[in-house]
């Protein structure tokens, strides 16, 4: 054992009698937990994560990972991670760093809400039998049509026709509801890139860059990418905003509220510094606030610089963490030029978030949805932009729930990951991802094969997108924009009047 | 499940208000009597033809004076009662839980580049707040009876016989989202516009959030009122022509606008896009009543009467129209329009999602 204060979170072990001695584990682990002494595999349990990398490559099944049955004196207040977290703060006086989002006992909303379906007084729909819709729209809507009426010749006739008039903003076309959230070239792998762009790709879909640039290996799939405009501004040229679908300016994530980013110079490899456009090994900053925008008239500047910079040609949206006063900032982006507002929950995934912030700052996906669409739409300003909502998307029930709340679409980070085998151990910042997804290693990133990747996270947007249009059909719609914002659809269960006043829905039974 | 059946004179032609009872009656089978009622355009052909004429449904309680002066309250506060009376009603039929009283009224001067709009503000404003009184209709030379009852009981309780109109809608409800009421019994009317509906909404909270941005309230708790309101805010606020308005309630499918020319693809692409809050969805069968105001495709204002049906995307609930001589029909059934004409020139069922749009000959 290794001396440390706090015990082992997990217990690995290896059953001799299983075991033949292949090796394989010590070399999976890219944690070092197994080490061949003799005729025996010695495990080092503290280090283990539960990443399952060893338990699923053991060719004998002699793996297993079990909750570490330590007994700690229990306490109310003094739980273990109150005392684990001290233990390692005693010992480095540093911040300390996790991974994923709030892991709180904070109530899930999406678990506490229930939706409708038709029985006998309308007709279910059948989606293998009728037309369902799911494509979406994402910009600037026009608030009204207007039309000319011109007089044309029409067989020898002169007849008025009309035409119409006004110009809708450039938007982008989805096939499904479903994109996948900005995570950068640097904290993930190109192989987990390269399975996203060719998953997108194929359902029809968008994904985000992230801040850290766009690779060139991703060139050929830059039509289904939204670039990303970080405070770091890595990789950020003229070409890099042309080349995308849209553009992202990112303010804020949910994980981690009202700071910025790091992404650690041993990191930073060859291919990585020349996307980014830094020197080779040095750690990667992006400041708290970008530091030309210290008020939202700055902000609006900078959409509108880029949309000058792209002709307006390419929708800009604005990324902001779902804080308390998400519903005026959302105001204040819809009245710029920006085509829509990307709100994420405190249950926002992220490579390394500072624990105290994401544990601590930031409110519930599902009220800050609630709240911007009312505020957008007593401001008569909801046409003017779209929203997309991020941070803790499970499952296509979550999808839905979300656009009946208020949204057009979602971003999904976490969920695609895991569709590429992440456990959610939350060491990403570690570098040492051993399922070659938050990695830079040449060794762990060569693990995951983008073709099969791809297959991976397309077959989990077209499973949500079929179990979508399930539920459409089973509320009686053929249509996804007769589910956004239909909140009659929904019912909550076990929540307070406040609660139900903010999310805009009825008690079950009402 | 609901009856619902139209009919206008092309000729203009006044018809008495026993036909259209007669056909509703024959609908009995749709209904289950928990609401029936009729529209009549050019029911008050006399001194009051331009004035508008609110139908309002006030509580028969002891509080029936005080809401009945509240209500004269907020119509002096934009313009002028010309006249007012309780509409004359058959004693021994219903139980008279609302005494419908009509008031003939004019918008004050002052108000006369938006007087449609003040109407309008003047509805909601009863509506949202005067507890026990509801407006039920609010246009020129027309008006809404309708009562919890079955279709003969309504019509002989507002003694339907004795109005003449050119244009008549009429409606048996089977009430399955809300209770039944009064004021929750079709038509429903806002200004000039009437609808008659069959079907559930299942895109109604889209809907009425959609409409409320534009200051819309729905508060007559059945999802019917919705449809007035996004079709006087598409055709009379947006000045959007009918046939592509009616596009934006049931839209074309994206497969079939996809293939459409370049032009017509934008088009239809920028209805869906601008107007997607009010695409209805779930079944429905619609006819709308309207007499003026409506801009056509090829530009023309029709300052004359319009009634028009609709079914939802994928037709599931019937719609058939027909015709004879200057007579137009539409209906649920068939069964109906034959009751009070049995000879037909053309019978037809529309296309799911297509609109049959009747004007008057000129």
């Amino acid at each position: 054992m290794i001396p440390s204060y706090v015990p082992p979170k997990y217990k690995v072990e290896v059953d001799p009698n299983k075991c033949m001695l292949c090796e394989r584990c010590t070399v999976e682990c890219s944690w070092g937990v197994h080490r061949r002494e003799g005729d025996r595999i010695i495990s080092y349990s503290n280090r283990c994560g539960a990443c399952h990398r060893c338990v699923v490559m053991c060719p004998r099944d002699a793996i297993t990972i079990k909750e570490n049955a330590i007994s700690w004196r229990s306490h109310p207040l003094w739980d273990i991670d109150a005392r684990a977290d001290i233990y390692n703060q005693a010992k480095t006086g540093c911040i300390l760093l996790s991974g994923m989002g709030n892991a709180k006992e904070h109530p899930i909303y999406f678990d506490k809400i229930v939706l409708d379906a038709c029985q006998v007084t309308n007709p279910s729909i059948d989606p293998l039998r009728e037309p369902m819709e799911l494509r979406t729209y994402i910009g600037k809507k026009p608030k009204q049509l207007e039309f000319d009426f011109v007089e044309e010749e029409f067989d020898g006739k002169k007849i008025k026709k009309a035409k119409l008039k006004t110009k809708i903003a450039p938007n982008l076309k989805l096939d499904t509801p479903i994109m996948i959230a900005h995570m950068s070239y640097g904290a993930l792998s190109l192989n987990a890139h390269l399975s996203f762009a060719k998953a997108v790709k194929e359902c029809g879909t968008f994904m985000g860059t992230g801040e850290g640039g766009l690779p060139k290996a991703l060139y050929p799939y830059a039509d289904h990418i939204i670039t990303q405009v970080a405070s770091g501004r890595f990789g950020v040229n003229e070409e890099y905003l042309m080349k995308g679908a849209a553009i992202e300016i990112k303010i804020g994530q949910g994980a981690k509220p009202g700071i910025g980013g790091h992404l650690p110079g041993e990191k930073v490899t060859a291919e990585i510094s020349a996307t980014r456009m830094i020197p080779e090994g040095s750690d990667a900053i992006s400041p708290a606030p970008h530091h030309d925008i210290y008020s939202i008239e700055d902000l609006a500047q900078l959409v509108r610089s880029l949309k000058e910079a792209t002709r307006w040609k390419k929708p800009v949206f604005v990324k902001i963490a779902a804080v308390h006063n998400a519903p005026a900032i959302a105001v204040g982006i819809a009245t710029s030029d920006a085509d829509a507002v990307v709100i994420d929950g405190y249950r926002g995934g992220t490579g390394a978030a500072p624990k105290v912030f994401r544990d601590h700052v930031g409110i519930p996906i599902e009220m800050a949805i609630a709240a911007v669409d009312q505020r957008l739409r007593e401001e008569g300003l909801r046409n003017e932009i779209s929203i997309i909502a991020s941070g803790g998307i499970r499952c296509s029930a979550d999808v839905f729930k979300a656009i009946a709340l208020g949204a057009d679409a979602v971003y999904i980070g976490t969920a695609a990951m895991v569709a590429l085998g992440c456990r959610v151990c939350g060491r990403c910042y570690t570098g040492l991802c051993a399922w070659g997804i938050a990695t830079q290693r040449p060794e762990l990133v060569k693990r995951l094969d983008p073709e099969v990747g791809a297959r991976r996270v397309a077959n989990l947007i077209k499973a949500w997108t079929h179990e979508i249009k399930e539920l459409l059909g089973a509320n009686g719609i053929n249509s996804i924009e007769s589910l956004r914002g239909n909140r009659d659809r929904l019912r909550g269960v076990g929540l307070n009047e406040k609660e139900l006043e903010i999310l805009g829905i009825k008690a079950a039974g009402e | 499940m609901c009856g619902i059946i139209g009919f206008m004179s092309r000729k203009k032609r006044m018809i008495k208000g026993d036909k259209i009872a007669i056909a509703l009656d024959s609908l009995k089978e749709r209904g289950n009597g928990k609401g029936s009622g009729y529209v009549g355009y050019g029911i008050y052909p006399t001194k009051y033809k331009d004035c508008y004429a609110f139908h309002i449904l006030i509580d028969n309680t002891p509080k029936f004076e005080k809401i009945k002066v509240e209500v004269e309250n907020v119509l002096e506060q934009y313009g002028t009662i010309v006249k007012d009376e309780e509409i004359p009603t058959e004693d021994g039929i219903i139980e008279k839980i609302h005494i419908p009283w009509r008031y003939f009224y004019e918008v004050d001067e002052k108000y006369a580049d938006r007087e449609e709009d003040v109407v309008v503000d003047i509805v909601m404003e009863i509506n949202d707040k005067i507890d026990g009184a509801f407006v039920i209709s609010s246009g020129k030379d027309l008006g809404v009876f309708k009562a919890v009852g079955w279709p003969d009981e309504v019509a002989k309780f507002y003694r339907i016989d004795k109005y003449g109109g050119y244009m008549w809608l009429a409606h048996a409800r089977y009430p399955t989202n809300t209770k039944a009421w009064w004021g929750g019994a079709h038509p429903f009317n806002l200004l000039n516009w009437s609808v008659v509906h069959n079907g559930e909404i299942t895109s109604y909270g889209t809907n009425r959030r959609f409409v409320e941005m534009f200051g819309y309230k729905c508060r007559l708790l059945t999802d019917t009122e919705v449809v007035a309101y996004i079709l006087d805010l598409l055709m009379r606020k947006h000045k959007i022509p009918v046939e592509y308005a009616l596009s934006a309630l049931a839209p074309r499918f994206w497969d079939e606008i996809d293939k459409m020319p370049e032009e017509e693809r934008e088009l239809h692409t920028a209805i869906r896009l601008a107007y997607g809050g009010a695409m209805l969805n779930g079944p429905f069968a619609i006819a709308v009543g309207t007499p003026h105001g409506l801009i056509f495709m090829n530009g023309d204002i029709e300052n004359d009467t319009t009634m028009f049906g609709l079914t939802d995307r994928i037709k599931l609930r019937p719609l058939i129209a027909a015709e004879k001589d200057d007579m137009i029909f539409i209906s649920s059934e068939e069964s109906a329009i034959r009751k009070i004409c049995p000879d037909l020139d053309r019978v037809w069922m529309p296309d799911a999602g297509m609109p049959v749009i009747a004007r008057p000959w000129k």
